[in-house]
């Protein structure tokens, strides 16, 4: 019998709200535990939680670029269970009237167009940290990250391979840096993905047993886990045996699942509606105004860059991937309106040294005028698109400008007929062998000695001017 | 003038008119403490008389190149021990809170902190609130300074003592079922339990989120209107504090009679087990608004009889949650033996929560569990709306409602702590008007053959607090029952 995976994914983004969702407290990390507390986050008697407008806003505006329905009315209910990081001993999320509901996301699955349904979104507070004592007893909780927004998304099950997972956690990443309302990082565990996952006969329409995934904090470790996890499955089921309902924990260094808890010990959460705080009402004013604060998303700009810029949807799709870049590529291309070479720039050299240097393209040093400057010395023939890319590490480094570095580095290209004659002559003179194979119909040869050409130039011969001069002379 | 005697008012005006200065008061009453709170038992924590003197001493110099007074400055003030005072000890009358001192005052200890009152104590309390004698306080009952075999009734049975013993000029309850209003009647002093979302619960341990209010425990109505200037008004801390405007309450009480008001009389309240000496008591008070221009209409709150059950569930439920806080990880009392974190939880709730707090928590939690939600938990919020209407409907046809506070007059210690049903019962009569979230005022109407104070209840509409207060004002005046005071021994 062959199979066929349903998975839907539950994910949970940290919105990037300055206070916390129901105090004042910043959301800032990495500071001395227990520093970024109030009454009310570390749960103290008689604190009082009060809803933090922007993250109804960010929960707003992600719902409506998910073409979901904005709840007029809704509801934070209490999720209740004792957990030590858990310092009011419930959690304050949504149950049955969340703030969003019935959207859709739109995606490119192996150059096919696919459509996740996206069931719900509800906003809740995060817990704090536990961490336990490597030497002798005792444990620590650390709540400055207790009541951190946290904006949870839950797809249709929709899915049928770690590829489409994977698929739509990027789109829903990008589109969550897009809207600016989180920062993406699951390294960091500000977007953490929790995918569920049953199998059941091809062609059946009923649901199998379902195994939720945990601790999955990149792409890769997404794809590995689904992965293991058919594969575990199918090996249950060709042998007869039962999947059980269960949670289980994807261990990376292992390379599979464990579990982490069953069905029977899961608990009775006993929701019901916080009764500190009242219904939230959105208006559709509010509604709207928020709808008007959402730009492009990817997907529209990804589709735009083919058509309006002449790219691949290769290529369209890297500069896309983040905000930050297609506005960067944008803003390069207005100044200078050759967006195939400021692509293959940006793509190559640009994001290389980036990346080494630990930056991103928000913080870049290189401005889109600076690198313009640099790439139309390339258009202009005054350096070879090589000298500009090994020159590159260096402009990231200084304040000179492209052409001041240029001079004072002497790579000015040589493209003087008479210099560049002299030498293409010499290069004759030095490789009679390849001359005579050339001619005797080689023309192969012809880029070995260009490249000669180009050496003994130091890299700075124009190319084009070498071949040209080099099949005159032999011809 | 007698300075324990005086009324808030009559204090602050002998303040401002430099008859006694902020030393006298804080003497007076430091003297009188001393005296009668080994009897009565009223606070859980005495703030130190130096503490009070120094500020006291601080008043009278500020006082001396600058007359005008705040009207809460050098008022001894006391608080009921759920109410979070910054830098001083607050118990909620449980052990599970050993040793916690909130490093935050409640909104409305802010407010009359900012008027420099003097904050006497923190007053007893049934455990978080959770009682009608204060007998399940974790730190020993209080005794009603009018017979001091009886209780004071609860759970503000604390604020209520120290008002009627003269430990306190005016105190701060709160009332979740009637715990402001029943202990006011039980010891004969007025009690307020303002609208819900009238006045902040920011700092209040939350025993029934839905249903608390913070209120006065005062020696007469005008005071009741006093603290209501103070207290009353939206809090940002607060989501569920309502954003109206607030009036001078003390305007209410310049017109001294009831002309053309309409006086609803609800039958299910003057039914079998109202106390014979209460029903006259009441019955009388009726009279005397009539007197005084007002006309009686009987009407009926057909859902009473199920007031009781469902507050029962909607408390109990919140409470299980409200209380998960208190799980010995961050603050208060941790057990001593633990082996895993599942026994730590078990036993610092086992040993931390005293027996009626633990019965709440475990009705609420299966009021609210899978399976059960909905025959309680939702069946209970469903009825609570039709009380609600209840209300609205008798508030079309009459301006007030006037009732009994409470069915019989004060029990004796021990005398009903053995069965949880008939404690419960002592609430019969005000949960009602918490679960309609309206305003009720107690005031005292009588006493019984035994000398026992009776209470009337006068109920208004939402953000009606003026009407009750005016009601009430008026029929103290026409009746001398406030000028009685009680004589401890």
């Amino acid at each position: 019998m062959t199979f066929e995976a349903v998975i839907g994914v539950e994910v949970h983004a940290q919105l990037r709200t300055r206070s916390k969702l129901f105090c004042g407290c910043a959301t800032e990390f990495g500071l001395p535990a227990n520093t970024r507390t109030c009454p009310v986050c570390l749960g103290l008697p008689g604190a009082l939680p009060v809803i933090n407008a922007r993250a109804v806003a960010m929960a707003v505006r992600t719902g409506l670029a998910l073409q979901c329905a904005v709840r007029p009315v809704n509801q934070f209910a209490r999720k209740n269970y004792f957990y030590p990081d858990l310092p009011k001993g419930y959690q304050i999320s949504q149950y049955d009237l969340p703030v969003c509901e019935h959207g859709r996301i739109e995606l490119t699955v192996d150059g096919i167009a696919r459509t996740v349904s996206i069931q719900r979104m509800h906003l809740e507070d995060d817990a704090g940290k536990t961490m336990h004592a490597h030497d002798g007893p005792g444990s620590f909780v650390d709540l400055n990250r207790a009541g951190t927004p946290l904006l949870e998304i839950v797809t249709g099950p929709d899915m049928h391979s770690a590829e489409e997972v994977v698929a739509y956690g990027k789109a829903l990443r990008d589109m969550l840096m897009y809207l600016d309302v989180c920062d993406g990082n699951m390294e960091q565990g500000n977007l953490r993905f929790e995918p569920n996952l049953s199998l059941r006969p091809v062609g059946s329409d009923t649901f199998g047993t379902k195994v939720e995934l945990k601790n999955i904090n990149s792409f890769k470790f997404v794809k590995d886990a689904i992965g293991y996890e058919i594969a575990r499955q199918t090996g249950v089921l060709e042998e007869g045996g039962t999947v059980h309902q269960e949670t289980r924990l994807w261990d990376s260094a292992a390379g599979r699942t464990v579990v982490m808890r069953r069905k029977e010990d899961a608990h009775d959460y006993r929701y019901f509606p916080d009764p500190d705080l009242v219904p939230l009402t959105i208006s559709d004013e509010w509604i709207e105004e928020l709808r008007g604060t959402i730009q492009e998303l990817p997907e529209a700009r990804r589709q735009r860059f083919v058509r309006d810029y002449g790219l691949s949807a290769y290529d369209a799709g890297v500069l896309t991937a983040s905000r930050g870049l297609a506005d960067y590529f944008e803003a390069c291309v207005a100044l200078f309106a050759e967006p195939a070479m400021v692509s293959h720039f940006l793509m190559g050299e640009f994001l290389r040294v980036l990346h080494q240097a630990g930056a991103t393209v928000e913080v870049s040093p290189v401005s889109p005028e600076r690198l313009v400057a640099l790439l139309k010395l390339v258009h202009d023939g005054t350096i070879s698109l090589k000298v500009a890319k090994d020159l590159f590490p260096e402009y990231y480094a200084t304040d000179q400008s492209a052409a001041e570095l240029v001079d004072a580095k002497g790579l000015r290209q040589l493209s003087d007929e008479g210099a560049l004659r002299v030498l293409v002559t010499e290069v004759i003179e030095k490789h009679p062998a390849q001359v005579a194979q050339y001619r005797g119909g080689k023309e192969g040869v012809l880029g070995f000695l260009v490249g000669q050409a180009m050496k003994r130039s130091g890299g700075k011969a124009n190319p084009q001017k070498v071949h040209a001069l080099l099949k005159t002379l032999l011809s | 003038m007698s300075i324990i005697k005086s009324t808030l008012h009559e204090l602050q005006e002998g303040l401002t008119r430099g008859d006694v200065s902020a030393t006298d008061i804080a003497r007076a009453y430091f003297l009188r403490i001393s005296v009668v709170e080994p009897k009565v038992k009223a606070y859980i924590t005495l703030n130190e008389q130096e503490v009070i003197l120094a500020e006291a001493r601080a008043l009278d110099e500020a006082m001396k190149s600058w007359r005008k007074t705040m009207p809460m400055m050098a008022m001894p003030i006391a608080v009921k021990d759920n109410i979070c005072t910054k830098d001083m000890l607050t118990t909620g009358g449980s052990r599970i809170l050993e040793g916690f001192i909130p490093p935050y005052n409640a909104t409305v200890v802010d407010k009359l902190r900012e008027q420099q009152c003097f904050l006497v104590g923190k007053t007893n309390l049934d455990e978080f609130a959770m009682g009608s004698s204060t007998e399940h306080s974790a730190f020993g009952p209080s005794r009603n300074p009018w017979k001091l075999d009886r209780v004071p009734g609860g759970s503000s049975g604390g604020s209520a003592a120290a008002v009627a013993a003269d430990e306190c000029v005016v105190a701060l309850g709160s009332d979740t079922g009637g715990s402001i209003r029943q202990p006011a009647a039980c010891c004969g002093v007025v009690g307020l339990k303002p609208t819900y979302g009238r006045v902040s619960r920011y700092g209040l341990l939350a025993f029934a989120s839905s249903l608390d209010q913070i209120g006065p425990v005062t020696k007469d109505v005008r005071d009741a209107a006093l603290m209501m200037n103070v207290l009353a008004g939206h809090d940002p801390h607060d989501a569920t504090s309502a954003d109206v405007p607030v009036p001078d309450f003390t305007r209410a009480l310049k017109k001294k009679d009831v002309k053309k008001l309409k006086i609803g009389v609800p039958s299910e309240f003057f039914a079998d087990g109202l106390d014979p000496e209460v029903h006259t008591a009441v019955r009388e008070a009726l009279a005397v608004l009539e007197e005084l221009g007002g006309t009686q209409q009987e009407l009926s709150l057909p859902h009473t009889g199920v007031a009781v059950a469902t507050y029962y569930l909607v408390a109990t439920a919140e409470a299980s949650s409200n209380l998960a806080r208190y799980d010995g990880v961050k603050y208060g009392f941790r057990t001593r033996e633990c082996g895993d974190l599942m026994e730590m939880y078990q036993a610092t709730r086992q040993e931390g929560f005293g027996a009626e707090v633990k019965r709440r928590v475990m009705l609420g939690t299966y009021a609210l569990s899978s399976g059960y939600y909905d025959a309680y938990y939702a069946k209970a919020q469903a009825v609570r709306t039709l009380i609600r209407r209840d209300f609205e409907r008798a508030f079309e046809a009459v301006d007030v409602l006037v009732m009994p506070t409470m069915p019989t007059t004060v029990f004796r210690l021990g005398e009903k702590i053995g069965d949880p049903l008939q404690m419960y019962l002592s609430d019969l009569y005000t949960v009602s008007a918490s679960l309609a979230g309206v305003p009720a005022i107690s005031v005292p109407c009588g006493f019984s053959r035994a000398g026992l104070p009776i209470g009337l209840q006068i109920v208004g509409r939402p953000f009606e607090e003026e009407m009750i207060l005016r009601v009430a004002r008026a029929y103290e005046l026409a009746t001398n029952w406030r000028r009685k005071r009680p004589l401890i021994r």
